[in-house]
This record gives structure tokens, C-alpha cells and sequence, in this order.
């Protein structure tokens, strides 16, 4: 009788250790997302992409720093990057809004995607925002029709597409440039519907709970693969990305190359259709039975 | 703050108790509220109404069928907040007796058939998870199976957070039944009611070939609050309201909930109107003209069902000219 109890005791410690353990493991996983010596876009575009041609602008009235786009070869093959850049010093950062777009930067990536279409190249996106941008101008400019258009170019596309994640993905802005035929996430990147302080002041009505929010999200690569969400996860060197930046651009150039070598055998039609019924098969319901 | 009060049933006791106007604090017999589609006789403020109410709204009396009412909502991240994701999905379905935050199957909306898709509010905040998403998905693939016209009633917070992922994940699902849709050339209007915000309202709803709103409603992807705390920016005093978001060219109307139904109805006879006119040449495809011919001869005839099960059709897509990606680039 006593021993019985005792087990359950330590049953219970064991399971709210393996709870402070995980708190502890996403909330630093959320840290390294974040830290601001984390190659940025940027830097993978210049590791990756030989003769990189950045092209600006959305054709429509500005050009939003916070998307950068352009043509380059990758592996030898010519293709279309975007990537949304956050910068590191202050300056930077203000340049680039911190990484959050607006409706020009979303239509900027649009108008890319256009192009890679016509030309038949191949496209590349880099997925590292808080978020898109939340300013009235932003607003009434269309984000959301925005981010939703940027989706259905994505979805329409018939070239390969392949979207990496290598810092903060932050809800409908990061998705806006991950509708792709492969999504890769580095070990410490992170991807979640909202960010672990806005969860936690509107579920705990508290942000101080974030590290909470965090865990109850599972925004993790390695929490997001068996979802299907993610395709693969990208190991970083020890430390994170940030602690050898060479290292952890080859293997994301590794798993780049894998899949668009892997996209390169399907027709064209395949590969749209293909995309389409990855995400259709997202998402995690009961009460099927044997109904079709 | 001022109280609604719905009758819960009818014919039960006598309906002494007044229903409050939000807005102009008039106060009415709900009764006659009721009958003026929830919406305050003195001042015209939409209430929020939810799914079975605007079901019964829009769709001729008996002709709405509910489909995939059997999907049930799990907990895949195993999610606690401040109580346990499951107990929350059981309180809002005991308060709104309804199984998920979406009710969708086929109806006729003024004699037009439509594939009939609402979003409510009441239920969660009418947050999009995983069941929301593969409805809408359901209804867009039978929308374009069947040649029916979609047509979406959203009232939702966004996604929902106790999903994780997987509901920002039913964004980019849900766009992809929009180009399901846009493929098969299937008519898709979507009504946005109070309030229409977050990752809904960044996704499938958005994407619609017509979006109208319900007067007053609030329509925003990003909040007043989120965006005070951001930029601290001054917000207009009629930041995201269909009646400005209508000024700025978001939206194509917005409809007073009396004359929703026409309108819808309308919007649904025009945009399947096309075709009459098609020569062989006209439109250049087969997909087209097979598709164009044979949806009008179902549509006279109103023997959806039937036609659409008539061995004697071609399979759609055909020879995938007119569908192949290369000839339609990304809008």
C-alpha cells in the first residue's frame, strides 16, 4: 500500500520534471530563434547564391526593406530567393522593420514568384519574422488580403518551391512566404500561430506566462516534424547557428539541394498538385470512421 | 456593459424579459428582434448571430443539409492554459450546442444551390483548428465536385491557438481549397460578420471572388491593441469597420443583413450566368467548354445531383490545358 503510493509520488515528480525540463528546452529554443547574432537571411543568401541580383520593390509604390528578394544560382542552377531579414545592429534592424513586412513586402514576394513562374526557376524563401507588420498604414494597406494572396501564388506555383526556416516563424507572416513543396527548419528556429508572449497575455492574460505559452505551442522544429508541418529538420552546429555560421549554412545548403534535386524529377502539374495535398493532409481530427 | 438575451426556446415561458440594444440601449421584445433578423429595430446594430441562426437565415426553409458534422476535435499538442484544451472545447460546446466553431453543408440559397459554409463566433471565438479547416476543405472540394457555389459566412477571432501550428497551418490549407475552387471555376462569395480577424481573414476568406460585410463589422488582421502595444500609433476612430474597410476598396459592398440573402443570391446567378454566350473558340479550352456545357444543362434543369452522376460525363480536368499552371500564372 505504501509502496504503491510511493510510486505514484515519484511517477508524478517524474512527469512534472519532464514538464519544467521541456518548459525549460522551448523556452531556449526560443531564445536562440531569437538572438540577434543569428545569420539572417542575408548571410545565407550570401553563402548560398552565387551572383546574387537583389530586385526591388513591389511595381506598386515602395519597396518594404523587411522582404529582400532577387535571382542568383544555386548549385548551378538559376533561381528566385526571398527572404524576410531582420538585421542584427539598431540601425539594421530599424531598415529592415525588424523583419516584419507590409503589404508592399508580401506583394514585392508576389511579383517574384510571377517571375520565377514565367522563367521556369525554381524558388527559394527564407522564413525568419516576428510577424507581419501590425501598423494602421499596414492594415488599411491590405495585409491580410496580402498575406493571403502571397499563400495562393505560392500554392499556384509549378516550379519547385522550397521554404526554410531559420529563425522566428511567426504566424500568418511567416507562412505567407512557407507555402512550399518542401518546408525546412533549422533545430532552433521556431514556428508557431503566435508568438509565446501574446499567447500567454490573452490564454494566462499574463505575457510573464510566455515561457509557458511557449512549451503548450510546441513550436519546435522537432515538435513540428511528426505534425508534418516541417519535411526535415536542419541540425545547427553545437551552440546554434549563430556560433559557426559557415557550418550551418552548408547544411542548410545540403538540405536545399536535396530537395530541389528531389522536386527536379516531378512534371510541373505534379508538383502544384502535390503541394496542394501536403497541406490539405494538415491538421488533426477524430470522428473519421470508415466515411470517405 | 449592457446584456443580450436570446430566447432559448420557443413556446416556452411567457417572454417578459427585454432584449437590451449594445449599441442604443433601446430595449425590445426579442421576439420582434428576432423576427428582424437580430437587428435592433430602432437603431439597425447587427448582433452577432450564430451558425444555425444564419443557416436559417440565408437558406430556403428545409433545404440546408448538414455534412461531416461527424468530425471531432482532438488535442494534439495536449494543450493546458489556465485549464485543459479539451474542457474548453466541451464548455463552448455545451454553450453553443454546437460540435465544432463551424457548421457547413448544401443548401439552396433563393432557389440557387450553394455549398453553405458559417463560422461561429459563439464558439471559441469561432477559432480556426483543425476541424475548421478540413470543413472549409470538405466544402470547397464539394463545391467544386458538384459545381456549387461556395459560399462562406465567417465571424472568428483567427486561429486557434490551442492547436498550435496546425492551426496556422489551416490558412494555408484553406487557400489551397480556394485555388480547388478558383480551378473548377466554381462561384465563391464570402461574408464577413462581426468580427472577421486574424488568420481567417488572412486566408480562404480573403481569397472569395466577392467579400461583403454586415454593417459595423470589425475586420482587421492585426488588432487595435496588438497595434497600440507595437507602434503606438493613434488608431481612427472607425479603424476597421466594413463601412471604412468598404472606402479603402477591401471590400465590394456592405449589405445590411435584410437584403444579405439577395444579394448572395444574386451574386451567385451572375457569376454562373456566364457561358451562354460561349462559342467552341470563345474561351479557347476544353476544360471549359466541357465544364461550361454540361454545368448549364444541370442548372436548368436544377437535377444537380442527378447530372453530376450521369455516367455519360467526361471526367473533369480533361486534356489539363486549360488548368495546367504554365498557361495560369500565380494571381
Amino acid at each position: 500500500m505504501n509502496l504503491s503510493e510511493e510510486a505514484e509520488r515519484l511517477q508524478g515528480l517524474l512527469k512534472s520534471r519532464r514538464h519544467e525540463r521541456r518548459r525549460h528546452d522551448t523556452w531556449l529554443t526560443v531564445q536562440i530563434a531569437r538572438n540577434k547574432d543569428r545569420p539572417r537571411s542575408s548571410e545565407y543568401i550570401a553563402a548560398l547564391i552565387d551572383d546574387f541580383e537583389e530586385l526591388k520593390g513591389d511595381r506598386l509604390r515602395a519597396d518594404d526593406r523587411a522582404v529582400i528578394g532577387g535571382l542568383g544560382w544555386f548549385d548551378g542552377r538559376a533561381v528566385v530567393v526571398v527572404g524576410q531579414q531582420k538585421g542584427r545592429t539598431f540601425d539594421e534592424q530599424t531598415r529592415h522593420n525588424f523583419g516584419m513586412a507590409k503589404p508592399e513586402g508580401y506583394r514585392k514576394a508576389q511579383r517574384l514568384f510571377a517571375l520565377a513562374e514565367r522563367h521556369r526557376l525554381a524558388v527559394l524563401t527564407f522564413v525568419d519574422t516576428p510577424g507581419a507588420y501590425p501598423g494602421v498604414a499596414a492594415e488599411e494597406g491590405g495585409q491580410a488580403r496580402a498575406i493571403a494572396e502571397t499563400m495562393l501564388a505560392m500554392a499556384r506555383l509549378s516550379v519547385p518551391v522550397v521554404a526554410t526556416l531559420i529563425g522566428e516563424g511567426g504566424s500568418g507572416g511567416a507562412l505567407a512566404l512557407a507555402v512550399a513543396d518542401r518546408v525546412l527548419m533549422q533545430e532552433n528556429a521556431v514556428y508557431s500561430v503566435i508568438s509565446p508572449e501574446g499567447c500567454a497575455a490573452i490564454l494566462w492574460r499574463d505575457a510573464e506566462f510566455a515561457p509557458q505559452a511557449a512549451e503548450a505551442l510546441r513550436p519546435t522544429a522537432s515538435q513540428l516534424l511528426p505534425l508534418g508541418i516541417i519535411d526535415r529538420v536542419i541540425e545547427e552546429p553545437r551552440g546554434g547557428a549563430h556560433l559557426n555560421p559557415e557550418a550551418a549554412a552548408r547544411r542548410v545548403h545540403d538540405a536545399i539541394e536535396e530537395a530541389l534535386t528531389d522536386l527536379e524529377q516531378m512534371a510541373p502539374r505534379e508538383r502544384r498538385l502535390l503541394r496542394r495535398e501536403r497541406f490539405r493532409k494538415l491538421g488533426v481530427w477524430g470522428g473519421e470512421g470508415l466515411l470517405p | 456593459m449592457t446584456v443580450t438575451v436570446e430566447i432559448a426556446r420557443r413556446g416556452s415561458a411567457p417572454r417578459e424579459r427585454r432584449w437590451v440594444c449594445r449599441k442604443c440601449a433601446s430595449e425590445h421584445d426579442p421576439a420582434v428582434v428576432k423576427a428582424n433578423l437580430s437587428v435592433c429595430p430602432a437603431c439597425g446594430y447587427h448582433q452577432r448571430i450564430g451558425a444555425r441562426e444564419r443557416i436559417s437565415q440565408l437558406a430556403d426553409e428545409g433545404s440546408f443539409v448538414e455534412y461531416w458534422g461527424h468530425l471531432r476535435t482532438l488535442d494534439p499538442l495536449e494543450f493546458v492554459d489556465l485549464e485543459p484544451y479539451p474542457e474548453r472545447v466541451r464548455e463552448a460546446q455545451g454553450a453553443s450546442r454546437l460540435t465544432e466553431a463551424i457548421v457547413a453543408g448544401t443548401a439552396t440559397i433563393a432557389g440557387t444551390p450553394a455549398v453553405l459554409a458559417v463560422i461561429d463566433f459563439g464558439f471559441m471565438g469561432g477559432s480556426m483548428g483543425s476541424v475548421v479547416g478540413e470543413k472549409l476543405w470538405r466544402a470547397a472540394a464539394t463545391a467544386a465536385d458538384e459545381d456549387r457555389p461556395l459560399v462562406a459566412v465567417a465571424s472568428s477571432g483567427g486561429a486557434r491557438m490551442q492547436e498550435g501550428a496546425l492551426s496556422l497551418m489551416q490558412m494555408a490549407k484553406t487557400t489551397c481549397a480556394v485555388d480547388v475552387v478558383n480551378e473548377a471555376r466554381v462561384p465563391f462569395v464570402a461574408v464577413l460578420a462581426d468580427p472577421c480577424t486574424g488568420g481567417v481573414v488572412a486566408s480562404f476568406v480573403s481569397l472569395a471572388d466577392i467579400c461583403v460585410a454586415e454593417p459595423g463589422a470589425l475586420l482587421y488582421f492585426s488588432g487595435p491593441r496588438v497595434i497600440a502595444q507595437t507602434t503606438r500609433e493613434a488608431l481612427p476612430a472607425d479603424f476597421g469597420t466594413a463601412e471604412r474597410n468598404l472606402l479603402l476598396g477591401h471590400l465590394d459592398a456592405v449589405v445590411p443583413r435584410a437584403e444579405l440573402k439577395g444579394k448572395v443570391a444574386n451574386y451567385l446567378r451572375l457569376l454562373k450566368g456566364g457561358g451562354q454566350h460561349d462559342g467552341p473558340e470563345r474561351y479557347g479550352s476544353s476544360r471549359s467548354r466541357g465544364g461550361r456545357t454540361r454545368r448549364l444543362a444541370r442548372y436548368a434543369s436544377s437535377r444537380v445531383a442527378a447530372a453530376f452522376k450521369n455516367p455519360g460525363s467526361e471526367p473533369l480536368g480533361g486534356s489539363g490545358a486549360a488548368a495546367g499552371p504554365a498557361e495560369e500564372p500565380p494571381a
